[in-house]
């Protein structure tokens, strides 16, 4: 008998309520029963950070997770970044404008990571932001354009900060 | 669906915890996850019930008990990294927890599980291991307190018995003033060390060094205490030729070979990483650069 449970998730600021298998991990929660197939998977054990997501704000890996220790909580996922209007976060804009991303696999979680990052610390220097992304490999190996771009978006967000 | 069917259970107290342990065969404690969803996730462990103990809001706490660091075993690995009362108390576990993974990781992760899962290299075993941490354990016939050099049975085998649960640990901390340094390598960033030390130094007036302990994660299956470099630093001036000696002394520990790193390699970095945990706990304790 598989163990099933009802659980509601408010994810992007949209509550969802399914009923889950307990062992599903929050990464296929999101990608096969709500369709949210930004987040992306690679390793499925926690070392690539491709599904990383926030769950109340902090990074973790969705792969992680099992979808039911999300009940009751608010997730994050990339779809959520952009406005309502689809005007991208600075870091989208940023990446796009530096082309910080190649085939695009690793990007919604260096997104998701950094997101996190610039909102914890203010000003980062690009050591700082090199060890943040650490947890996030890109096989393209395009490493250096992602810390520029999150170099200039920690610059705007600064600024906005500081408003 | 990554993992082996199972049945999950989300218990919010220690007793109803400890009522389900003894009731059900074959479970699984879920702490923060980052190690035992992998092994789920890759079906290395095929248990029959996994129990969450995340919503038990008794096993997270970070405080003072008389001359000792207590902390809650569901405790995350951020929340000490961020902690005040970890940062005046044990400045060491904090240089240590730079090591383990990556925030992302942190975020989730806990001390109980780190101790519990005991990977040879994690640096948390570490810390455990330099200060000799009490751990107290939750069975059903009560408590029961175990030395973290009583901890590791065997590779990744923590003294803990079926329906036991790790509830938390106690850092019997230095009263005297010392210093702390905590080194490691690794191939990269976030990747778990080859070799690691931990290290605590007292020395005096004179610079003889009156207390000290050293550990070593990752050159075997266990950490281990350097008693008898430990034994041989006492009285010692910090110096270049005293250094040499504990690195020459901890080069012959035992240690492990696998199919990457061989038995020598690992001698050699524990000598060397010996070397500069001492240099950089003098410079801690004196505020003196050391040189070696």
């Amino acid at each position: 008998m598989p163990d099933i449970r009802t659980i509601t998730v408010t994810i992007n600021g949209k509550s969802f309520t399914r009923r889950v298998e307990t062992r599903m991990h929050l990464a296929d929660f999101l990608r096969q029963e709500l369709d949210l197939t930004g987040t992306h998977l690679g390793c499925e054990h926690g070392v690539c950070g491709a599904c990383t997501v926030m769950l109340e704000g902090d990074a973790v890996r969705s792969c992680l997770l099992l979808a039911v220790q999300a009940d009751s909580k608010t997730v994050t996922t990339v779809e959520g970044l952009a406005a309502n209007d689809g005007s991208l976060h600075p870091i989208q804009a940023a990446f796009q404008k530096h082309h910080g991303l190649q085939c695009g696999f690793c990007t919604p979680g260096m997104l998701i990571s950094l997101v996190s990052f610039l909102r914890d610390h203010k000003n980062p220097d690009e050591g700082a932001i090199r060890e943040a992304i650490s947890g996030n490999l890109c096989r393209c190996t395009g490493y250096q354009p992602i810390v520029d771009a999150a170099l200039e978006a920690a610059a705007a967000c600064y600024t906005q900060h500081e408003e | 669906m990554k993992p082996a069917p199972f049945t999950y259970h989300d218990p919010e107290h220690i007793d109803d915890l400890i009522a389900l342990l003894s009731e059900v065969d074959d479970a699984k404690i879920l702490a923060g996850g980052q190690s035992l969803l992998p092994m789920l996730n890759l079906r290395f462990l095929l248990p029959d019930h996994v129990i969450d103990i995340n919503k038990i809001q008794a096993l997270q706490f970070i405080g003072r008990q008389g001359n000792d660091l207590m902390i809650g075993a569901m405790t995350r690995q951020k929340d000490l990294l961020q902690s005040d009362t970890v940062r005046s108390a044990c400045p060491v576990m904090q240089v240590a927890l730079q090591y383990v993974g990556h925030f992302q990781t942190r975020n989730r992760g806990t001390l109980g599980g780190s101790l519990c899962h005991l990977d040879p290299s994690a640096e948390l075993a570490a810390i455990a291991s330099l200060y000799n941490a009490k751990l107290t354990l939750r069975g059903p016939d009560g408590s029961r307190n175990v030395n973290f050099d009583e901890w590791p049975l065997a590779y990744m085998t923590p003294n803990l018995g079926p329906n036991e649960v790790l509830e938390k640990v106690n850092l019997p901390l230095w009263e005297e003033r010392h210093g702390h340094a905590f080194v490691e390598f690794q191939r990269r960033h976030g990747d778990f060390a080859i070799v690691a030390v931990g290290c605590l130094l007292a020395v005096d007036g004179s610079g003889s060094i009156t207390r000290v302990a050293l550990t070593v994660a990752g050159a075997n299956v266990k950490p281990q205490r350097l008693t008898t470099t430990e034994t041989a630093l006492i009285g010692q001036p910090t110096n270049t030729a005293t250094f040499a000696a504990a690195a020459a002394e901890a080069a012959k520990l035992d240690a492990m070979s696998d199919a990457y790193i061989s038995r020598e390699y690992r001698r050699k970095l524990a000598g060397a990483l010996v070397k500069r945990a001492l240099v950089a706990a003098t410079a801690s304790a004196t505020g003196v650069p050391a040189y070696a």
